[in-house]
């Protein structure tokens, strides 16, 4: 992986590993809202609201739209929707996965097999 | 380590498991590993992912009820070295036929009890051809709601791993 694209993704899973962030970007990318929707729809005040948003922000989860006086975020498609970007997260978790998986295969057949030496 | 272009991404693990015991986890046990086992394709819950054993196979889930659900197929198969797939799952991890994009996995005996795997994904511009299309999959509740959960869920798995 590039080392500027495992920055961004690292960044992005960073933003996302907050549960409060999690749920605010969940409702942002059903629709597009304002920090005061955001704020009436979770228990959590409105600078703090802003305050997520700002990190989602950075991280290029969402973007600021304004449409005459009114602000609101919506998903930002360009930063989050590399499915390449995805799919190669998708495989060091899976790798790392498989990992464990075939270590603790290996382990079980040779204490397996040890048993069976020794009878 | 792994190294990513625009049109593929690669990866390389070692593990401590004899060649013929990786080989058969990465390709018999699919659903003791895969990330997304809990997001699975079909609708029914996922009792195992199965990669039939010669070129020209399928590659399929098969749902607890019985159902199928298409991944892909199998390019080439040659156990305990190497095999490749073609996956066929679109932005929404749906099959979509006209999605052709390879995996090619290499397994190399490091020693008796140590196997080096090296994973290919290819051809992952099969994506980027229609981008309109692929943007309004993202933007469709079932294609961001799906990607958001698959976000939080591999992120809640790296998060587990470094705990």
């Amino acid at each position: 992986m590039k080392a500027a694209l495992a920055q961004a993704s690292a960044r992005r899973f960073a933003a996302l590993g907050d549960p409060t962030r999690l749920q605010v970007f969940a409702l942002i990318s059903r629709a597009p809202l304002s920090v005061a929707e955001v704020a009436a729809q979770l228990p959590v005040s409105r600078p703090a609201v802003s305050q997520h948003l700002k990190v989602l922000a950075d991280a290029g989860l969402v973007q600021l739209e304004t449409i005459g006086t009114r602000n609101h975020y919506r998903p930002d498609t360009d930063g989050v929707a590399s499915l390449r970007d995805f799919i190669d997260s998708l495989w060091d978790v899976g790798l790392a996965r498989f990992k464990l998986q075939a270590e603790k295969v290996a382990r079980e057949r040779a204490a397996a097999q040890q048993r069976k030496e020794k009878r | 380590m792994s190294t990513t272009t625009d049109r593929m991404v690669r990866k390389s693990v070692t593990v401590a498991a004899p060649l013929a015991v990786a080989f058969e986890v990465f390709t018999a046990q699919i659903e003791a590993w895969w990330p997304m086992a809990s997001h699975h394709i079909g609708q029914a819950d996922c009792a195992a992912v199965v990669i039939e054993p010669q070129a020209g196979g399928r590659w399929f889930e098969r749902g607890v009820d019985g159902s199928e659900c298409d991944w892909g197929r199998v390019l080439l198969w040659d156990a305990p070295n190497r095999v490749m797939l073609m996956w066929q799952l679109n932005a929404q991890f749906q099959f979509d036929r006209s999605i052709e994009t390879e995996v090619d996995v290499c397994f190399t005996a490091i020693d008796a009890r140590t196997t080096r795997v090296d994973l290919e994904h290819r051809c992952l511009d099969a994506y980027g051809a229609d981008a309109p299309a692929m943007r309004e999959a993202f933007n469709s509740p079932n294609g961001w709601n799906g990607m958001l959960e698959h976000f939080a869920q591999v992120a809640g798995t790296l998060a587990a791993a470094r705990a």
